[in-house]
């Protein structure tokens, strides 16, 4: 049995959350005022999920990056491949915002999708 | 082969360049760092200095005297900012008053004019702000504040339109005789001149050593400098000193040209060439000894502080080498304070000795007025708006907190000796010198350098060197 | 001269909604002006998530929230003119606008709404001794090369400040290669948000070193590291505690600053608290006809509160246009004391108040288990119990006008900590 401390982050008052831990799952919380510190500490300590925001390179474009996002949460450990993923890809003007960039980033299942427009240069 | 090579390019070696591209010959002014006006000339106090201070019969004297008789016509023919605002020495105890009329009688002797005596109430009558404390005050109403980045910049543009070289990157490692000239070995590889005019500021003593028998020890002397937005740079109208001490003018509290409230510097000697780096004793006793003369120094309103050396000449006669000092080799040395005011009376003299010296003739046209970049904001506002409808680029802000055009920021680098770098944009035409410190518009003016001079942004520099600004692209180390 | 009906100074969030609300009010003559190439404002650098939550019941990231409002205002057909710079504001509102296009020129209002925002605090207003090499850069700004321009101001990152901004980009720089050592904060407490501190620096192994600052920067040409010191309570430097910190960059997320040299060019008086101007409960400053809202007026946490009071000053211009100036009796004074810094609105016009009007403020250092009351003149009006309350997190009061006495004259905030 292993226990973990984590601060929640649902709202302002940041409880701290003891969570006990026995073969990878949840035995039980402790420390959280509201339901959502619950959820909050299942989930971080078994599936610790995360967004992805970021930037891609792109050509043509009225600027030289556009700010892209993982569609939806992906594991936390895959942070950095999501980078590495994001620097490896290029898009080209225009782009719209929620265009799919890139699908099944890193192997997680989620969209790479753009959260701005970058229009054409003009010459 | 050059006829001559002034060694340092700040207000001294600028001056001397400007004064001696009157005549034919063949010159050049060597600068180790990137850009003109970088080394003492840029961290001062900005003070054109009415001439009571110096001791009579000393070159500092005279030549304090007649480079604040100058500069006010120079900053006319040359365009650089410049304000007679008149200064206060302040006396905090009736038994100081006596220090009090020495300067004053120093100052009658030097030829100083216009200087009087004033009592706590005429003081504070003039200056509301000044310490309740002053008993007396010494008023020199031919005291003056200028742009010491504007005077530099213009006399290095007109001698450069009159035709002196500039070479910047270009440190001079070593000079030697050979012959009938001299060999200066530079990072740009040898230099052949036939004279050798040191302005070298706080490396003068190493060149002077490297040809005189007798040598010289400079010791830089740090100064320390808090600058105040320009919110509060009606709080005082005059320069306000305190009485003079060993080591120099002491604290003052001034507006500057450019209306900020500028207070400093102190006086520390070190050894360290390079040493501008400010400290916090520095600070805390500018500070400190600032609000003696002014109380309540609204100290939350400080946008920057920086520190400048001076260079004294260890053990000498506390003032400056005007001189030729061996054959050939001509020095303008130990130019600390009021070295910013005798700049031009110094580029006079110096350029008449070295002319003398080697016989130069006067050419027949010489270009005496320079004009500076344009100032919109001093323009009646159908001209600033027939300007901008002219040139559009004039029209759009770079610099918020200045409101600095991108038609400027254009011009202080495409004219010649232009800017290469964030600060030499900054000390041309103010960009960066606001309240922000330059957060809001240094990624626009770096674009501008980079499209201007067609080189990538990772290539840019804050002041040359190794100052670069970004290390890469995002991502290169993923 | 050209003459609109109301001007907005400003096209980010503030701008944006304020604009919205003023045409869907009624307004015809609406002009955006905005200084920088596009709308969206600060927006358009934020590219994490967080936005939207109480507006859109959605997490957007910055672009995306600022991409709503410009759709409206697309769709509203609401001027906006971009690559233009404000100058002046004249006390009857007469701008001094400057552009490429365009040109200078005069332009008059009926109405203006300052939506300007704030700038960051540079490091020569904390007047960190040391040199002053490349690579010391406010948070903002790097946020702006990495985001927008995609270039790394520095590898070896040192951060100090541990508000939002600072945290964001400990955060962003990783993503992008850099390796952030440390975040120092010179409080005892960080002024982030939790998940912020979560998120941007234990998911990356980030040190947070609370009650310390740099005290020292090394490096003549680039930076080459800095000294960091620990503080006693008063934030002084501990002699003995110093420890060099070898970096190329130096971010500082050290405060924000409302923008106010045109506000205080046309007469707006200022709060020195907030650095905004004091306004009604109309968000009308001490200007007529000249309203405030968004970062200009308060430094906000939330992009959805900045939202919500920029709409409220575009309907408070559009009636102000539709009406005239109406005699303003605005003698309700609104102020934090003990512990409560500020509050906005500073002044109160009972007769023009809305039924329900949110008061926000600032609490000035962290609370756990204390009182929140509110004052009507000398008298307690409401005790709410608050289980925590930070600097970095805005409060807001619901005020009804049905509860107010007639003899009001102020309105005070204070909080009341549990006696031990």
């Amino acid at each position: 049995m292993t226990t973990r401390t984590l601060t929640c982050i649902g709202c302002p008052l940041g409880c701290t959350l003891h969570v006990s831990l026995e073969d990878g799952r949840v035995v039980s919380v402790t420390g959280n005022t509201c339901k959502k510190g619950d959820d909050y500490a299942r989930k971080e300590c078994v599936h610790p999920a995360r967004t992805v925001t970021g930037t891609v390179r792109i050509s043509g474009g009225r600027l030289p990056v556009c700010s892209v996002k993982t569609a939806q949460e992906v594991p936390k450990e895959k942070i950095f491949e999501v980078a590495a993923a994001f620097a490896r890809l290029e898009a080209v003007a225009p782009v719209s915002i929620g265009d799919v960039l890139l699908h099944d980033v890193a192997g997680t299942g989620a969209d790479v999708i753009a959260t701005r427009n970058v229009a054409q240069k003009t010459a | 082969m050059y006829d001559a090579v002034i060694v340092g390019a700040g207000v001294i070696g600028c001056a001397i360049a400007r004064e001696l591209s009157r005549y034919s010959l063949k010159l050049c002014v060597a600068e180790k760092n990137e850009d003109v006006c970088t080394g003492t000339s840029k961290a001062n106090s900005a003070i054109v200095h009415a001439g009571f201070d110096a001791v009579p019969g000393t070159r500092k004297a005279r030549f304090n005297v007649e480079g604040s008789r100058m500069m006010e016509a120079l900053s006319h023919t040359l365009d650089f900012s410049y304000r007679r605002n008149g200064a206060l020495v302040l006396c905090f105890d009736e038994a100081d008053r006596v220090h009090l009329q020495e300067l004053y009688h120093r100052g009658i002797v030097n030829g100083v004019e216009g200087l009087e005596i004033l009592d706590k109430e005429a003081l504070h009558a003039m200056e509301p702000a000044v310490t309740q404390e002053a008993a007396a005050a010494l008023y020199a109403p031919s005291s003056g504040i200028v742009c010491p980045f504007g005077l530099t910049i213009a006399l290095a543009e007109n001698a450069f339109e009159n035709g002196a070289e500039f070479r910047m990157n270009c440190q001079v490692q070593s000079l030697r005789r050979a012959g009938d000239h001299f060999v200066l070995v530079t990072d740009q590889g040898e230099l052949e001149s036939r004279a050798v005019i040191n302005a070298a500021g706080v490396y003068g003593d190493v060149l002077h050593n490297e040809i005189c028998a007798e040598t010289l020890r400079i010791v830089p002397r740090k100064g320390e400098y808090c600058l105040l937005d320009r919110r509060d740079g009606t709080l005082v109208d005059h320069t306000i000193f305190q009485l003079p001490g060993k080591l120099g003018k002491g604290i003052l509290v001034t507006p500057t040209v450019h209306g900020n409230l500028l207070l400093g510097p102190t006086a520390a000697d070190q050894d360290a060439r390079e040493g501008t780096n400010t400290t916090a004793a520095g600070l805390a006793n500018a500070i400190d000894k600032a609000q003696r003369s002014v109380p309540h120094l609204p100290m939350r309103d400080v946008i920057t502080s920086f520190a400048g050396l001076r260079a004294h000449i260890a053990g000498g006669d506390d003032d400056f080498v005007l001189q030729q000092s061996a054959p050939g080799f001509y020095e303008a040395i130990g130019i600390e304070s009021p070295g910013l005011t005798a700049a031009p009376a110094i580029g006079v003299y110096m350029a008449q000795l070295v002319a003398e010296g080697m016989g130069l003739v006067k050419k027949e046209h010489f270009t005496e007025t320079r004009r500076s970049i344009v100032n919109p904001r001093e323009l009646s506002f159908e001209a600033r708006q027939a300007l901008i409808s002219r040139d559009p680029a004039y029209g759009h802000i770079i610099c918020r907190c200045e409101q600095i055009s991108e038609g400027e920021i254009r011009d202080a680098i495409r004219r010649p000796l232009g800017a290469r770098s964030l600060d030499g944009v900054k000390r041309r035409v103010r960009a960066g010198m606001g309240r922000c410190q330059g957060g809001f518009c240094s990624p626009r003016v770096m674009e501008l350098l980079s499209r201007e001079w067609n080189e990538p942004m990772t290539e840019l520099t804050k002041s040359g060197g190794e100052s670069y600004l970004v290390v890469g692209l995002t991502k290169e180390e993923l | 001269m050209e003459t609109y009906d109301i001007v907005i100074v400003g096209g980010g969030p503030a701008g944006l909604a304020a604009a919205i609300a003023a045409k869907r009010a009624g307004t015809e003559r609406l002009l955006i002006l905005e200084r920088d190439s596009e709308l969206g404002g600060i927006l358009n650098q934020c590219i994490h998530n967080g936005f939207g939550l109480h507006t859109f019941g959605e997490e957007l990231t910055g672009p995306e929230y600022a991409e709503r409002y410009i759709r409206q205002v697309r769709e509203l057909e609401i001027p906006c003119l971009l690559n233009t710079m404000v100058l002046d504001i004249s006390p009857d509102r007469v701008l001094t606008v400057a552009g490429r296009d365009g040109g200078l020129r005069q332009i008059a209002a009926r109405a203006v709404i300052l939506a300007m925002g704030c700038r960051e605090r540079p490091r020569g207003a904390l007047n960190i001794p040391g040199y002053r090499p490349a690579g010391i850069y406010s948070a903002g700004t790097a946020q702006r090369l990495v985001n927008m321009e995609g270039y790394m101001p520095g590898r070896e990152v040192v951060i100090l400040g541990s508000g939002d901004i600072g945290l964001i980009m400990a955060r962003r720089m990783s993503l992008e290669g850099a390796h952030v050592k440390l975040v120092a904060e010179v409080l005892p407490y960080s002024g982030g948000l939790k998940r912020n501190i979560s998120q941007c620096l234990d998911d990356f192994g980030i040190p947070l070193k609370l009650s310390h600052t740099v005290v020292d920067i090394d490096g003549r040409e680039r930076l080459r590291g800095v000294t960091l010191a620990e503080v006693d309570e008063n934030r002084r430097p501990i002699p003995g505690t110093e420890e060099y910190i070898p970096c190329d960059t130096l971010l500082l997320s050290v405060g924000l600053l409302p923008e106010n040299e045109l506000s205080a060019s046309a007469g707006v008086a200022l709060d020195s608290v907030t650095g905004g101007p004091v306004v009604t409960e109309s968000l009308l400053t001490s200007v007529p006809g000249v309203f405030a809202c968004g970062n200009v007026l308060h430094v906000h946490d939330l992009v959805d509160y900045v939202s919500e009071e920029a709409a409220r000053a575009g309907e408070n211009a559009a009636d102000y246009v539709r009406q005239g100036e109406q005699p303003e009796e605005a003698n309700v004074r609104l102020a934090g004391k003990k512990g409560v810094r500020y509050t906005v609105p500073q002044l109160l016009d009972v007769r023009h108040m809305p039924e329900q009007l949110t008061v926000r403020f600032r609490v000035g250092q962290p609370y756990r288990d204390v009182t929140l009351c509110v004052w009507f003149n000398e008298t307690c009006f409401r005790r709410i119990r608050k289980r925590v309350m930070a600097p970095g997190e805005m409060e807001q009061f619901l005020l009804r006008r049905a509860d107010l006495p007639d003899d009001l004259h102020t309105i005070t905030f204070t909080v009341e900590e549990d006696a031990k």
